[in-house]
């Protein structure tokens, strides 16, 4: 059944794929983040994903800020939104059963996504590529914009689990994540610590969302459905593992890019599967440290 | 008699719905190591942690060199020059040993340099490296004293650093305790070894039920050695 | 005393009710009363948060639309074949889902409720998008007509009146006790010889039984199955009902169904809007009023009375 298949196919596929995995790694460390030191549950991580590549859209139409300038503009805006989330709805659950933040945040993305398609309705805006044009490798065309969506993404996802496993910063927040009380006990500021962090994984999922903007069309409902996705894919990496989840998003991204190659009619099935097999085989998670995943 | 450097006076605490403490009345008076001792549940530890900001709810008053530490955050608390050592260490199973050392921020003048608690807590220097989680109880109970001496507070909060520990560690530990005792550090020890809380200290609070019924000089415990058994339950 | 009398004066109510108000609206009214108490059951009282309770939900709507449709089994039958393959279904997630407790259950159910999202969206006898269409109301035991919504109606109230029934007595049986023992202290159960994932599975199986019911009643009132009703809205809605009225209550999450249903179909005018409002509400519950309705007035009227 394989002889159809060409090259050019496959990894045409492959890099979609690839693409597709970068955000699901960048969306899953967020949430990921978030979920290590505040054991919040971010539902609201897809709406502040659409939120990221809204911010960008009218960034560009209406203060004429290029790509360029909103790629670190959009997640600020997203983050100080995300931080004014944290403060107003998450805190003051905070000593309460996690499964209170979860559905408050997924009561927030009702609001949220609500909101913007009563404003900007539910079809999809087009964001025009800050990088046209590509290059024939031979095999297959590569748009500029997509190989710096996987580099960029890349990039973005080292420097982040460099700056929790190697920094000073970074050893707040593990320590934090074991113990919050005895952290604080040294002086440190962890309340303070907890709703930063919240902001910097929204901020992360901003970020993506200015990624995403030129590739997928800007509509409010472009994060509910990428949400469950994200989701399967930190359950299968082992909730609360940085590392974990940067490789389970990529390897997501390209099982899928694969099985859109072999068996089309599954690629939305196979994540899910994926999951159900990753729990029964190994049911802490294919990289979850055990104390990670408290 | 010199001013108490900190005074607790009807300090009531809560885990959640259920009260632990019932009014504790003692000092600490500058450059003291005073123990409180009692029974297990007797509320020695939540004495501790209701010092530190670190119960559900807490009244009364404790005034530590001036400052009301009721109504302020943990991180506030530990700011104004007091450290904390709890009872099961809390050494972090996520950083190796040289950043468990680290990890406190140094918050005031007057901390041990790193350089100095190395030398003076040698066991640690050879074992840098390794995960703090993978140390034997007696170097964990080391690193979790010696890495909140950096930090410049000079008023310590130190929970049953003998417990679980073999004889011969507990005597090392003994001496680090009056060694810091030596270097001016101001000490406030839980403990349940009288043994062991009769060779450091120069003050003994008895605690049971939530409350302090007994206060005793250390040169006055031998003569009251049964009462305070009692108390002890031993 | 008191409590027979309302019993009697609710029968009442259900019973006349059909003539003053749209059968249709009552049919939905009671089948979200047992769907959110077959919730109840899982998150009320084995402490288990199911994100994709709408799988089971939706479908048994698919299931029953497709036997009334395709074979000549009477109503209560197609009714009862549902439930029992949604407990089957309910068992097999659960084998899964138990494994992780807490959070991350939560995460894994509505992952798997998902996949049986697309899986139906694929499947040839849902009918894509469109959905199943014009499911027929066969005959009761074969021989009466239930084709009319008010005959429809009653025989939808008898099925919910055994469900409820069904649902007290699990909840009041020695298994309840154990669920809520898990829910409260799950290393104790263990320590006392009891294997929880076991007891977590089973009443996973009897919660999704009970939805699958939800779920076949629902297809017969409104004779159409569609992907929306095993979307994520339909878990979400069933989550915000049940703390609405008052978790782990065994009433308040009947009366929140009912309180959504009417305040939904009140708001369908307002079309977005309606959303977010029922977010904002679900917020504001969410913040504040976590006991419920029925939950904050249990508190209430307890208050006097405690010596």
């Amino acid at each position: 059944m394989f002889d159809h298949i060409s090259i050019q196919l496959l990894l045409g596929q492959l890099l979609i794929g690839l693409i597709n995995g970068s955000f699901y790694a960048m969306l899953s460390l967020g949430l990921a983040i978030i979920f290590g030191l505040i054991h919040v549950v971010n539902f609201a991580h897809g709406a502040q994903y659409m939120l990221g590549a809204f911010v960008a859209l009218l960034m560009l139409n209406h203060l004429g800020i290029p790509y360029w300038g909103a790629l670190v503009l959009a997640p600020l805006v997203v983050g100080a939104f995300g931080y004014a989330m944290e403060l107003t709805i998450l805190k003051p659950l905070r000593n309460l059963d996690h499964l209170y933040s979860l559905l408050a945040t997924y009561a927030a993305v009702l609001i949220i996504e609500g909101l913007m398609r009563l404003e900007f309705g539910s079809s999809g805006l087009p964001y025009n590529s800050p990088l046209p044009g590509g290059i024939n490798l031979g095999f297959m065309f590569l748009p500029w914009y997509r190989g710096w969506v996987v580099v960029f993404s890349l990039v973005v996802c080292v420097a982040t689990w460099l700056l929790i496993e190697k920094t000073k910063l970074g050893a707040y927040l593990r320590a934090a994540n074991e113990r919050p009380e005895i952290v604080e006990s040294f002086g440190i500021n962890v309340p303070l610590m907890m709703s930063l962090t919240y902001a910097f994984g929204v901020a992360l999922a901003g970020l993506g969302g200015v990624l995403a903007a030129p590739i997928y069309q800007v509509s409010p409902s472009m994060g509910s459905n990428l949400m469950i996705v994200i989701f399967a894919v930190v359950v299968i990496g082992g909730m609360g593992s940085i590392l974990g989840a940067i490789l389970t998003g990529y390897l997501i991204g390209i099982v899928e890019g694969l099985t859109k190659v072999f068996y089309p009619e599954a690629s939305n099935l196979a994540i899910f599967v994926i999951m159900i097999i990753a729990l029964i085989l190994r049911p802490n998670g294919l990289f979850s440290a055990p104390e990670s995943s408290r | 008699m010199t001013d108490p450097l900190m005074k607790v006076e009807n300090l009531e605490a809560w885990y959640g719905e259920s009260k632990a403490l019932h009014g504790m009345n003692f000092d600490v008076r500058p450059g003291e190591l005073v123990t409180l001792i009692g029974r297990n549940g007797a509320g020695k530890s939540t004495t501790l942690r209701a010092i530190m900001g670190i119960v559900a709810k807490r009244t009364g008053s404790i005034v530590f060199d001036g400052t009301q530490l009721i109504g302020r955050r943990t991180y506030q608390i530990a700011r104004t020059g007091i450290a904390y050592c709890p009872e099961e260490r809390a050494i972090f199973s996520s950083l190796n040993v040289a950043e468990n050392l680290t990890l406190p921020p140094v918050l005031k003048a007057g901390g041990i340099p790193d350089a100095d608690l190395l030398v003076q807590f040698p066991n640690l220097q050879r074992r840098l490296k390794s995960q703090g989680t993978k140390l034997s109880g007696g170097e964990q109970q080391m690193l979790a004293i010696a890495r909140i001496l950096r930090t410049g507070a000079r008023f310590l909060l130190l929970d049953e650093p003998s417990e679980g520990l073999a004889p011969v560690v507990v005597k090392d530990i003994g001496e680090q305790i009056l060694r810091l005792k030596a270097q001016g550090f101001t000490i406030l020890l839980v403990e349940q070894n009288l043994s062991f809380a009769r060779k450091v200290a120069d003050r003994h609070v008895v605690v049971e039920n939530g409350v302090v019924v007994d206060t005793l000089d250390a040169a006055d415990l031998a003569a009251n050695l049964d009462r305070v058994k009692h108390y002890l339950g031993v | 005393m008191n409590r027979a009398l309302m019993l009697v004066l609710l029968a009442v109510l259900a019973i006349a009710a059909p003539f003053y108000v749209y059968p249709i609206l009552l049919m939905t009214v009671l089948s979200y009363v047992v769907f959110a108490s077959s919730f109840n059951l899982l998150l009320g009282y084995a402490g288990l948060l199911c994100f994709g309770h709408a799988m089971f939900f939706g479908t048994a709507a698919y299931f029953a639309g497709w036997l009334l449709k395709n074979t000549a089994l009477s109503i209560e039958l197609c009714f009862l074949l549902s439930a029992l393959s949604m407990a089957a279904l309910g068992w097999v997630v659960g084998l899964i889902a138990a494994r992780r407790g807490g959070i991350q259950f939560a995460m894994i159910t509505l992952a798997i409720s998902q996949f049986i999202y697309f899986l139906l969206l694929r499947a040839p006898f849902t009918g894509g998008e469109d959905g199943l269409q014009r499911i027929p109301r066969s005959a009761l035991f074969g021989m009466f007509d239930v084709s009319s919504n008010l005959a429809l109606y009653y025989v939808i109230l008898a099925f919910s009146v055994l469900a409820i029934l069904v649902f007290y007595r699990v909840v009041h049986s020695p298994f309840g006790e154990v669920l809520k023992a898990i829910r409260d202290n799950e290393a104790r159960v263990e320590s006392l010889g009891f294997i929880p994932e076991r007891f977590k599975v089973l009443a996973l199986t009897l919660s999704a039984g009970l939805a699958g019911l939800a779920g076949a009643m629902k297809a017969a009132a409104y004779q159409i199955a569609t992907l929306h009703d095993v979307s994520f809205h339909i878990s979400g809605t069933i989550i915000f009902m049940t703390l609405l009225g008052g978790l782990g209550t065994l009433t308040g999450p009947m009366v929140g169904a009912a309180m959504i249903v009417l305040l939904n179909d009140y708001l369908a005018q307002y079309g977005e809007w309606a959303l977010i409002i029922q977010g904002a509400v679900f917020l504001v519950v969410i913040l504040f009023f976590r006991k419920g309705v029925v939950g904050e007035i249990e508190a209430r009227l307890k208050k006097p009375g405690r010596v």
